[in-house]
């Protein structure tokens, strides 16, 4: 796999538990930093139920901004993890062990995040809860007819199967902390760890749980971003109503995903020296498929706009002029350039396919994505069919704020999960230099299991 | 059950928005003044537009009054969480603002732009605040509102008829803008009603509805000018 030697399950234990055990003053500093930005925008939060809605940008006829674009954009990062890591699961790619804790996490916390975003944005967010159908003495009920309903059942159902899915292969990593760890520590971490002892029973089920997991997983992330494509193309907006958006938001979403895990990766590897384990291979492999789906994304947007052209029904007509070379070209073609010119260059010619040429690649990405849903959302709403009722869309400090602050966020929650899990699956990283299990005797694999947690 | 709907005769508005200003008092719209105004957070359930055609000096000014088209299709009712906005029997395209959450999916999707969002609490400049409507309910900051096709007066006059055991007659029901509408363009009544003036209104050959190949199937006719 590299050209360094591997590391010995000594080492790999230290290296990987490092983060947990010790604690410097940078911890602190970062997590106070990032800290101050999150409570800041839940201030401007606060502040914006307080006064009202209006000391936003929000306006008529442009009634879904920067908020929705943060929603959509984080429920894509989200597919980073949970897809890749199960799809590279299900083929059985070798190199995928150190890479699929880092892109479960995104996959949570990046949900968790966008998740708030339909109710930040909502006129009563107090009131959110009326999405939940529960049985009232009012017989009133959701309506089931409505994509904003199906969101809610899409995202809670993605956000419980993807925490099963990352915190089934922690079970064995929470063991190895409790029988490194003392005190306190020991106490959480034995709570955690469920009783696990490694025998061959519960080796069994745990694969047979990944299994199922990884297999339930894909269906539901390639739901979840249909059904989020579904809150525009449901709806009768130029340029909204189209039949590719389900599969044109489903490769948007993993393309963004896949940047979103470089750059955590390239952080990762950088601050907690893990050169060891996440080698130059990991991102260049993860850089082609980047570059895969920026040629897919590529493809759904030509098919997009020439269908469009091609079809030259005025309303849209306006609405394709307004982004193709009027008002909003210039983000149009930052996001051409970010989404397919960018990694098309850097990714595909192999010289360039390094770990700084993949964050300078995917952070095109993430800002092309970015863009690409505030340029779905804004110019269609401020052009709809009655040239009266014609608007723009200025972003005022509260939405601006709020939707840099879930960066912080990101980097905040990662943070502090890298200091109580490691970030890094051990006992896969271990068992990827092994025999598959089940081909070996049951007492041999017994007692290699009972020598690498001692 | 009647089905509600209005004609409007293009031939006769001319645009002096008397219509606007009796929609504001009779539902209790509260102006936001210009600053917010200018930032699109005005409230207009019934709007006049303005459209010019040709060069200077031979213009054409058109008018249109738009105001929700109560759709027989409505794009803004399946898209609505909480079943706030929903289909009457009696063809009303019904708002109940307790129920709005203020997801504001029901204006995107609407195709006229006919919806609108309390961006701030209701407030009137002293005196204004002791005429208010009792008939109507105040909406709270968050939620959307829109034309009712003064849905007040509609109640109290069928409650009205079957007190006195009788049917509506034609022309008994008003809303403020056509009350207020000093040359009758605006006229509201029961189109399933073949005789009644908005049903002969809505058969003319003058008739169109507003973007009628939207599919929304509007109660509203447009009748297109003469001249």
């Amino acid at each position: 796999m590299s050209a360094s030697p591997s590391p010995s399950h000594g080492q790999i234990n230290t290296d990987l538990l490092r983060p947990l055990l010790k604690t410097s003053w940078k911890f602190y500093a970062v997590v106070t930093i990032l800290g101050g930005i999150v409570v800041t925008a839940l201030v401007s939060w606060l502040s914006q139920m307080f006064y009202g809605f209006g000391i936003s940008g929000i306006r008529w006829p442009v009634y879904w901004g920067f908020y929705v674009t943060s929603f959509v954009f984080w429920i894509g990062i989200s597919h980073a993890g949970t897809l890749i890591s199960a799809i590279l699961r299900l083929v059985d790619a070798g190199w995928r062990r150190p890479v699929t804790r880092c892109a479960e996490v995104i996959t949570v916390f990046a949900l968790m995040i966008g998740a708030m975003f339909p109710i930040i944005h909502l006129g009563r967010p107090w009131l959110a809860f009326w999405l939940i159908p529960y049985p009232s003495e009012r017989l009133i009920w959701p309506n089931f007819r409505s994509p904003l309903v199906w969101d809610f059942f899409a995202i809670n159902t993605y956000l419980t199967g993807s925490l099963l899915f990352l915190l089934l292969p922690m079970i064995p990593d929470f063991a190895v902390v409790r029988d490194k760890s003392t005190g306190l520590r020991r106490r959480v971490y034995t709570l955690l760890a469920l009783g696990w002892r490694g025998t061959p029973k519960q080796w069994h089920r745990l694969e047979s749980a990944m299994a199922i997991m990884a297999i339930a997983i894909v269906p539901v992330a390639v739901s979840v971003h249909t059904i989020v494509s579904f809150d525009f193309s449901m709806a009768p907006v130029p340029m909204w109503q189209s039949t590719i958006f389900g599969p044109y938001f489903v490769a948007g979403a993993i393309f963004s995903g896949i940047a979103g895990l470089l750059i955590a990766m390239a952080i990762l590897r950088r601050v907690l020296h893990l050169e060891q384990y996440l080698h130059p291979i990991h991102f260049e492999n993860l850089g082609k498929l980047l570059l895969v789906m920026a040629l897919l994304w590529g493809y759904f947007v030509f098919n997009e706009r020439l269908v469009t052209y091609y079809g030259n029904e005025p309303s849209e007509m306006a609405v394709f002029w307004r982004t193709q070379r009027e008002s909003f070209a210039p983000l149009y073609w930052t996001m051409v350039t970010g989404n397919f010119v960018l990694p098309l260059v850097i990714m595909g010619i192999k010289r360039f396919r390094t770990i700084t040429g993949c964050v300078i690649a995917s952070l095109g990405v993430v800002v092309g994505m970015w863009l690409e849903r505030f340029l779905i959302i804004v110019p269609s709403l401020g052009h709809k069919y009655l040239p009266y009722s014609y608007g723009i869309y200025r972003p005022q400090p509260v939405e601006i704020i709020i939707a840099g602050a879930t960066f912080a966020a990101m980097t905040l929650l990662y943070v502090l999960f890298v200091k109580i899990v490691p970030i890094i699956s051990i006992w896969e990283l271990k068992a990827g230099e092994h025999q598959p299990p089940d081909t070996t005797h049951p007492a041999a694999e017994e007692r290699r299991l009972r020598e690498q947690h001692s | 059950m009647p089905r509600w709907g209005m004609a409007v005769d293009l031939d006769r508005c001319d645009g002096c928005g008397a219509c606007v200003t009796a929609c504001h008092a009779e539902n209790n719209i509260s102006t936001v003044g210009a600053d917010q105004a200018s930032r699109g957070r005005a409230k207009h359930w019934i709007r006049v537009e303005r459209y010019w055609e040709g060069e200077f000096p031979d213009v054409r000014l058109k008018f249109r009054p738009v105001m929700c088209q109560h759709c027989g299709n409505a794009p803004c009712e399946p898209v609505c969480p909480t079943y706030a906005s929903h289909h009457t029997p009696d063809g009303l395209n019904a708002q109940v603002y307790n129920r709005c959450i203020g997801t504001r999916y029901c204006a995107n999707a609407c195709p006229y732009n006919v919806r609108f969002f309390d961006f701030f609490n209701p407030s009137w400049d002293k005196p204004l605040h002791l005429q208010l409507n009792p008939d109507v309910s105040l909406r709270e900051v968050g939620v959307m509102e829109k034309c009712t096709f003064c849905v007040q007066r509609i109640k109290a006059a069928t409650i009205q008829a079957k007190a006195e055991d009788r049917n509506i007659a034609d022309g008994e029901i008003k809303p403020a803008c056509a009350q207020a509408c000093p040359a009758q363009a605006l006229v509201f009544g029961d189109l399933d009603d073949p005789e009644s003036a908005v049903s002969r209104l809505s058969r003319s050959s003058r008739g169109s509805k507003l973007l009628e190949d939207r599919g929304t199937k509007p109660a509203v006719t447009y009748l297109s000018r003469q001249s």
